[in-house]
């Protein structure tokens, strides 16, 4: 899981843990290799140790063992005024005491920047977020979003080359998260900016990353872009926390090359891929995704396994269909269809075949 | 809008809300009326009524009414003394006064402004019955009838018609004099025809039968009068025209009238009892602090007096108040600012320390809360003085020379550094409540945009913490100016303030109306230093909690 350290690598944590109490490590040997311009996002629950991180990498906490490396040059022992990394807060951090335009300004005067030049970062960083006309107010008297807009200008104002975001998101409501979403991959995107972004939501860690860590006990569970976490996910962890899930709980029957067959707890067959499951009779938890089953059997492999299923419950969703059915004992398995013309809409009661390929359907560890 | 807003039946919104909201407003008075109840009357009528004693001077008028009727139109660079009248009023106005033993009271009020009036008003209030015998034993020499009260009674008291008006006149005089009831049954009533002829007997003996009425309870029908109403009787009998009157004792009237017996020449009489009287200080004392409002305590609370001239500084040798107010607010101001340096720090870390160790940290502060005031001056005082633990201490280590032990207390030191550790918490509390709304992150923030440690504290920590260091220093700097007991005790001479000084008028000279004074001046200079403040930091900033 741990990538290899590069040499155009911009961020690099080796080895690194940390305990607070000489008791838990928090952190359990981090190994995490950044090139120049990524997008990389932490992803966990809470508890897991991403922010932790995060703080070792602006220096407001040490690592307890390990190396922690800027551009090739170990940072453990700068402190986080020297360190040039930009950091976007969870509640803004906005100097209430400031104005908009003198929070700006601030990173720029310790750095001794003249006047008219500071002026003019402080406007063009302002029209960057589109907040040109509110150099003049006070935070409190922004709205979250604007308060959020200004602390990104704030900590680009003085262009660093790694800026680290807190769950920036985490206290605005769902339109306006999407919307700075966008705009903050854009900026990081059109400035070059190695960014690390701290979150506990899915979506926003999907949307917006070049790549994903997911974050669980101290350790990197998985790796990946996007589009491989959700569709690869390498174990059961990383399965369950991204995207929505059905499981089956089963014993590997047999394994084939990379199909393998399942036998679940109630008796019956099923087609999986073996994923980080080596040998047969070893307690296994399947995962497929509710947008992958299919009910209609012209649509599988001939010889693939079926499984009855009884309908619980239709939910009609607009866009999608989601469908709640009883499979091999766990009336929680869930079926996404797509709101098209021709879509059978599922009666409670009815008991219908389901299948899947065996691609889809991921055998992991239990 | 053009139409007011109107409820669903018809009425005016405004009132219809109004009226909603009058029950709860009403609750809301009654759930805060007893504590209001109490602190009225408690705490704002009883300072409300204080207050209002730096500017009463109702006792110079009360006593002395007709005196200082008559010295109105007097000016004392025109005429040297002033007019018989006004010596003649004054007789008549102590004579009543020294009945009801109220003249010394206003010696001593009058001895404020003008040094040694109290003696002379209490030595000559004992030799006013002389004066009035001058005329009582001749009118007694002439008919024994008049020392009888019986024969005063029937002259004076009402046939036909009453004079109400001088009744009421004199009630009032009485109830003013004494501050008490003069509404009680007198059974008497001053003649119309009788108050005519002779005015000022009629004045003198209504005057006379209310007092004893009202104040002794006695029937003044039964009593003989006091010996004032002879030359009163006697002053009025040298003008009267006697030749239509056909009442009581009218016979006896006309012989007194006919053998023009002596009448004492109040000057004379007032320069005998005592030659100041002869002088212009009482005369001018007495109607210069006759209105019935003064400023002149107030002029007495910052060195000045009032004088015949205006206002003048008062002489240097009495001059203290205003050096103590200086020093007071000097002080005070040096208290408080030892008080943030001191605290400052500690509720910097009580504010970031993990809970365990600032709760612990909190109750070590708190300690002294909870130890009596007494308790804690006294220990000051078993510390800093000459034979006490720091000197001790000092030696010991040979800092400082056995026969050079430092003079730490009696003197501002001593009341600075107790004051400072008494009022300490009062520093640190709400610094502490303002510290800890501020966010750790804005000190990461500002670190993580390229501060150092002391510029992100600078910028970034202490302008938000400034709130708390107003809050406590309006808390500490009012505490401080009022202080008494710490000063008192550890302050000698040179370490007293300015309340020291409100203390020793009230319980000792009993100057109340000075007392009153030199506080609301203290109130007046909190509330300026408050509205100051206001404007400058913003009271809205100051956060106690």
């Amino acid at each position: 899981m741990a990538d290899i350290a590069t040499d155009q690598a911009f961020v690099e944590f080796e080895r690194v843990q940390k305990s607070y109490d000489g008791e838990v490590l928090v952190v359990k040997d981090l190994n995490l290799s950044m090139p120049k311009g990524e997008f990389l996002t932490m992803l966990g629950p809470s508890g897991s140790g991403k922010t932790t991180c995060l703080m070792m990498l602006a220096g407001f906490e040490t690592a307890t063992h390990g190396d922690i490396r800027l551009d090739g040059v170990s940072i453990n022992n700068i402190p986080p005024h020297k360190r040039g990394i930009g950091m976007v807060f969870q509640n803004y951090a906005l100097f209430p005491h400031m104005t908009v335009a003198e929070n700006l300004s601030f990173p720029l005067e310790v750095r001794k920047i003249g006047k008219s030049d500071r002026e003019e970062k402080v406007m063009r960083a302002l029209g960057m977020v589109q907040m040109q006309d509110f150099a003049g107010r006070r935070p409190a008297q922004l709205s979250g979003g604007q308060q959020q807009r200004i602390a990104l200008a704030r900590a680009l104002v003085f262009e660093p080359e790694l800026v680290l975001m807190d769950e920036p998101l985490g206290a605005l409501d769902k339109q306006l998260r999407e919307t700075l979403q966008f705009e903050i991959t854009r900026l990081a995107h059109d400035l070059g900016i190695t960014t690390v972004y701290v979150t506990h939501d899915q979506t926003e860690a999907l949307t917006m990353s070049d790549r994903v860590a997911v974050f669980d006990d101290g350790r990197i569970q998985q790796l990946a872009p996007p589009d491989a976490l959700y569709e690869e996910p390498q174990n059961s962890f990383v399965a369950q926390f991204i995207g929505e899930n059905n499981t089956l709980l089963g014993i590997i029957e047999k394994i084939k090359g990379d199909t393998c067959e399942v036998r679940l707890d109630d008796g019956s067959i099923i087609d999986a891929k073996p994923i980080n499951v080596t040998e047969v009779g070893q307690r296994t938890r399947v995962s497929i995704r509710p947008e992958r089953v299919e009910m209609d059997k012209t649509r599988l492999n001939p010889d693939a396994h079926t499984l009855k299923a009884e309908v619980l419950e239709f939910i009609y969703m607009g866009d999608i269909f989601r469908t709640r059915l009883r499979v091999a004992g766990n009336d929680d398995f869930v079926i996404k269809t797509r709101n098209a013309p021709d879509q059978i809409r599922l009666t409670p009661g009815t008991v219908v075949d389901i299948g899947w390929m065996a691609q889809d359907c991921r055998a992991l560890d239990a | 809008m053009a139409e007011a807003m109107l409820a669903a039946d018809g009425t005016s919104l405004k009132r219809s809300l109004a009226r909603a909201l009058r029950r709860q407003k009403l609750r809301a008075l009654m759930l805060i009326a007893p504590l209001l109840i109490f602190v009225l009357i408690t705490f704002i009528v009883p300072i409300g009524s204080m207050l209002f004693r730096s500017v009463e001077n109702e006792m110079v008028g009360n006593t002395l009414p007709y005196t200082v009727e008559a010295l109105a139109d007097w000016d004392a660079d025109e005429s040297p003394l002033p007019p018989e009248d006004a010596f003649q009023a004054m007789f008549f106005d102590m004579f009543l006064a020294a009945e009801a033993k109220r003249h010394t009271r206003l010696g001593t009020r009058l001895n404020y402004e003008t040094t040694g009036l109290s003696s002379l008003f209490r030595q000559s209030g004992r030799q006013l019955d002389d004066v009035a015998d001058i005329s009582y034993e001749p009118l007694e020499d002439l008919d024994e009838a008049w020392d009888e009260g019986e024969t005063w009674y029937a002259l004076m008291n009402t046939r036909e018609v009453a004079d109400d008006a001088l009744m009421a006149q004199q009630r009032a005089r009485v109830a003013a004099l004494t501050d008490n009831e003069t509404n009680g049954e007198v059974n008497f009533a001053p003649d119309a025809e009788v108050a005519v002829l002779l005015p000022l007997a009629a004045r003198e003996y209504t005057a006379w039968a209310v007092y004893v009425a009202t104040q002794d309870g006695r029937d003044p029908a039964t009593r003989d009068p006091w010996e004032a109403v002879a030359p009163a009787l006697l002053l009025d009998l040298q003008t009267a025209d006697l030749s239509g009157y056909s009442g009581p004792e009218a016979d006896k009237l006309r012989t007194a009238q006919a053998a023009n017996l002596p009448v004492a020449n109040f000057v004379d009489a007032f320069v005998d009892m005592d030659e100041d009287w002869g002088t212009q200080t009482p005369w001018e004392t007495i109607q210069t602090h006759s209105s019935t409002y003064t400023g002149g305590y107030f002029l007495n609370a910052v060195d000045a007096q009032k004088t015949a001239d205006g206002v003048a500084w008062q002489p240097e040798n009495k001059q203290i108040l205003i050096t103590l107010f200086v020093r007071t607010i000097w002080m005070s101001l040096l208290i408080m600012g030892s008080c943030i340096l001191l605290g400052y720090p500690i509720a910097w870390l009580l504010a970031n320390l993990p809970m365990r160790k600032a709760n612990l940290l909190l109750i070590l502060v708190l300690l002294p809360f909870w130890t009596s005031l007494l308790v804690r001056t006294s220990a000051w005082k078993v510390m800093l003085q000459q034979q006490g633990v720091i000197n001790d201490v000092l030696v010991w280590i040979g800092l400082v020379a056995d026969d050079g032990r430092l003079i730490m207390i009696n003197n501002q030191f001593g009341t600075i550094v107790s004051m400072t550790h008494i009022l300490l918490p009062f520093m640190i509390l709400p610094m502490y409540s303002v510290m800890q709304t501020i966010q750790p992150s804005y000190l990461r923030a500002a670190k993580s945009l390229g501060a150092t440690n002391w510029t992100a504290f600078w910028r970034v920590y202490f302008p938000q913490s400034v709130p708390g260091i107003g809050a406590g220093s309006i808390l500490v700097f009012i505490l401080a100016i009022g202080y008494y007991i710490t000063p008192e005790i550890v302050g000698g001479t040179k370490g007293v303030f300015i309340s020291n000084r409100i203390a020793y008028h009230i319980s000792s000279s009993l100057n109340w109306g000075l007392a009153a004074a030199l506080g609301t001046i203290l109130l007046a200079a909190v509330l300026v230093l408050y509205w100051a403040y206001d404007k400058i930091v913003g009271i809205d900033n100051v956060k106690l909690g």
